[in-house]
C-alpha cells in the first residue's frame, strides 16, 4: 500500500551537506505494523516525516495507494494528510484545550458539525480509555495518558495510516506496553496500517510484524523480526538485542584463570541466534553429553518460538566430554566463547 | 474648589484611560497581523519568504526607533487629514496607534516564538491550512503571553499618553502639564502623579490574572 522508493535527504547547514537519507525504499503492506529502528542520528524522524512529507524529499517518491504524494500541491497534500494520523515522541498536545477540544481538533479543521463532533470525541476518549479525562487539560495528564490523547485526536479523520514517531520513547516501560498493546488493538480492530520508529527493540518484538534497521541514512536490513535476528544477522540489529557482555561475577569467581590447568573448568559464553531453543540446548549438555553443568548467568528471548541471548555456563564435565560439546556447538553454528577456567 | 479639581482629574483620567485602551486595540489592529507575518515569513517557518520578512522588519524597526514625541508632532499633518485637528483625546489616538504598532509587532512576534515548534508540526500533519495554523493553534497557543505583551503595551501607552498630554493630547498629562507644571498647583501634581501609578499598577495587575487565567500549561 506504501511503497517509499528510493527517498533521499540531504540537509545543509553552516555550508556543511549532511546526508540524512539514502536512497530508502521500502513497502508496507496494507494492515501491517511495520517498525523501523535505528540508533539516535540514523535518520528515523526523517524517514517517517518523509512519508506525510512534512520533510521533503529531493529525490525519490512516496506512493500511497498508487499516489504519489511528493507531486501533489500543498492542497492535495493537506487532504492526503488527514487520512494519515501521526503521534510524536513528545505528545505535541495543545496546551490551551482540553482533552476533548485537542481530539476534536482535527475534526474543527473540517468544519464537522458540532453534534458529529460530539459523538466521533466521546467515542475515541472511550476507545483509549480516557473518558473521565475528557474536560482536564494536558498539563493535568501523565505521559500515559497524553498519548493516549494524542493516539485518540490522530484517529479523529478515521486514518488508514499511522505514523509513529518514537511515540514510547518518552514513557516508562509498563506504559510503553500498554501503549503498544493499544496500537496493536487499534491495528487490529480499525485495521489501521502502523508504521512506527524506535530506537528500543522492545517496541519492535512486542508489536512489529515487520522490521526495518535503518544506519547512517540507509536501510541495512529488511524482513520479519525472526529472519533478521536468525542466521547472521545484521551487526546494527545485533547491537539492539545484546548490548551487554556477559561478565563473569567476582564474588563466585575469584580465581578465574586464562589458561587451562588440571583441575579447572570452563566457563563457556555461548550466543543463542534463534537455531536452537534454550532448554534444548542445556537438555542436550546435561544428558547427551553427560556434564554436569552450573548456569551462571541467562539473558534469553523469546521471539516466538526462537530463542535469542546469552549464557554464561560453567561446564563441570570430564575435559573429554566437555570438549565434545565445544565441537558440537562449533558444527551447530552456536557461537562460543571460553572466558575463561575456574 | 476642590469639586472643580476632582471632575478636573476625573476627566483627565478618563481620556487617559481611553486613549490607551483605544490606542492600545488599534495598535494591535495594525501590529497583530503585521507580527504574525513577520513570524510566518521568517527563516525555516510555514511562509519563509525572507525578502518580505527582510522588508517588514525595516519598516518595523524604523518606526520603533523614532522617539514617540518626535512622531507626534511629524505625523500632524497626516492627523489632520485623517481627524480634522491635530489635537485633542482622538487626535492623539493616530500618533498612539501608529507608534504602538511596531512594537506590538515585534511583542507578537516573540509571543508567537515561544509556541513550541511540533505543534505547527502537527496541525501540519493534520492537515490544517496556515490560516488555521494561526487562528486553531498559534494564537490560542500563545495566548497567555499576548495578554501579558498587551499588558506591557497598555502600560507603555499610559506613558506615551501622557507625553502627547504636553501637546494638546488631553488627559492626566495635559491636566499635570498645564494645571501642576504652569499653574503650580502641587495638589494637582501630585494628584495626577498618583493616579497615574494606581492605574499602572491596576492594569497590570488585570493583566497578570487575565494571563494566568488562560495559562494551563
Ligand atoms: N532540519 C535539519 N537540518 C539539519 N540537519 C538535520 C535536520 N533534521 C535532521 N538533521 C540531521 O539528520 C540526522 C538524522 O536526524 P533524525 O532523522 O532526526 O534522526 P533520528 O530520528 O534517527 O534520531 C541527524 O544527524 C540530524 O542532525
Ligand atoms: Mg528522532
Amino acid at each position: 500500500m506504501i511503497q517509499i522508493r528510493n527517498i533521499s535527504k540531504t540537509f545543509r547547514q553552516n555550508n556543511k551537506v549532511f546526508r540524512a537519507l539514502d536512497g530508502i525504499d521500502l513497502e508496507i503492506a496494507e494492515g501491517d505494523i511495520v517498525g523501523i529502528i535505528g540508533s539516535s542520528g540514523a535518520g528515523k524522524s526523517t524517514l517517517i516525516r518523509c512519508v506525510n512529507l512534512l520533510e521533503k524529499p529531493d529525490s525519490g517518491q512516496v506512493l500511497i495507494r498508487g499516489k504519489d504524494l511528493t507531486t501533489l500541491d500543498s492542497k492535495s497534500l493537506a487532504r492526503e494528510r488527514k487520512k494519515i494520523g501521526m503521534i510524536f515522541q513528545h505528545f505535541n498536545l495543545l496546551s490551551s484545550r482540553t482533552v476533548f477540544e485537542n481530539v476534536a481538533l482535527p475534526l474543527e479543521l473540517e468544519h464537522v458539525h458540532k453534534t458529529e463532533v460530539s459523538r466521533k470525541v466521546t467515542a475515541l476518549l472511550k476507545l483509549v480509555g480516557l473518558e473521565d479525562k475528557a474536560a482536564a487539560y494536558p498539563a493535568n495528564l501523565s505521559g500515559g495518558q497524553k498519548q493516549r490523547v494524542a493516539i485518540a485526536r490522530a484517529l479523529a479523520n478515521d486514518p488508514y495510516l499511522l505514523l509513529c514517531d518514537e511515540a514510547t520513547s518518552a514513557l516508562d516501560p509498563a506504559t510503553t506496553q500498554s501503549i503498544l498493546q493499544l496500537l496493536r488493538d487499534i491495528n487490529q480492530r480499525l485495521k489501521i496500517t502502523i508504521l512506527l520508529i524506535t530506537h528500543e527493540m522492545e517496541v519492535v518484538k512486542s508489536i512489529c510484524n515487520h522490521v526495518a534497521v535503518i544506519d547512517h541514512g540507509r536501510l541495512v536490513a529488511k524482513g520479519t523480526l525472526e529472519q533478521l535476528l536468525s542466521g547472521n544477522s545484521h551487526p546494527v540489529l545485533r547491537q539492539f538485542i545484546n548490548t551487554n557482555h556477559m561478565s563473569i561475577p567476582q564474588e563466585l569467581y575469584k580465581g578465574v584463570k586464562e589458561k587451562y590447568a588440571e583441575g579447572l573448568f570452563p566457563l563457556v559464553e555461548i550466543e543463542l541466534n534463534g537455531n536452537i531453543p534454550f532448554e534444548k540446548l542445556i537438555d542436550t549438555i546435561y544428558y547427551h553429553f553427560q556434564i554436569p553443568y552450573k548456569l551462571v548467568k541467562a539473558e534469553v528471548e523469546y521471539l516466538g518460538k526462537a530463542n535469542f541471548g546469552k549464557l554464561l555456563l560453567h561446564l563441570l564435565g570430564t575435559d573429554k566430554s566437555n570438549e565434545n560439546a565445544i565441537q558440537y556447538f562449533n558444527q551447530n553454528n552456536i557461537k562460543n566463547t571460553i572466558k575463561g577456567y575456574a | 474648589m476642590l469639586d472643580s479639581n476632582i471632575s478636573l482629574l476625573a476627566k483627565g483620567l478618563g481620556e487617559t484611560v481611553f486613549m490607551s485602551f483605544a490606542s492600545c486595540f488599534f495598535g494591535f489592529v495594525l501590529g497583530l497581523p503585521a507580527g504574525v507575518v513577520l513570524f510566518l515569513t521568517r527563516k525555516g517557518q510555514l511562509l519563509e519568504q525572507s525578502f518580505y520578512h527582510r522588508l517588514l522588519s525595516t519598516v518595523v524597526n524604523v518606526f520603533r526607533s523614532i522617539p514617540f514625541i518626535i512622531l507626534i508632532v511629524w505625523m500632524i499633518p497626516f492627523t489632520r487629514t485623517l481627524i480634522g485637528t491635530s489635537i485633542g483625546v482622538f487626535a492623539a489616538l493616530v500618533p498612539l496607534s501608529i507608534g504602538a504598532a511596531p512594537f506590538i509587532a515585534r511583542l507578537v512576534e516573540n509571543s508567537l516564538l515561544e509556541v513550541p515548534q511540533g505543534l505547527i508540526e502537527t496541525a501540519r500533519a493534520m492537515g490544517a491550512s496556515p490560516f488555521q495554523v494561526i487562528t486553531k493553534l498559534l494564537l490560542p497557543e500563545a495566548l497567555p503571553s499576548l495578554i501579558n505583551n498587551a499588558t506591557i503595551t497598555l502600560i507603555t501607552l499610559v506613558g506615551y499618553s501622557a507625553m502627547g498630554g504636553a501637546v494638546g493630547a488631553g488627559g492626566l498629562g495635559q491636566v499635570g502639564y498645564q494645571y501642576g507644571y504652569i499653574g503650580y498647583d502641587a495638589f494637582i501634581m501630585n494628584a495626577v502623579l498618583l493616579l497615574l501609578v494606581l492605574l499602572v499598577f491596576a492594569i497590570q495587575f488585570t493583566g497578570d490574572k487575565l494571563s494566568k487565567k488562560f495559562n494551563h500549561r
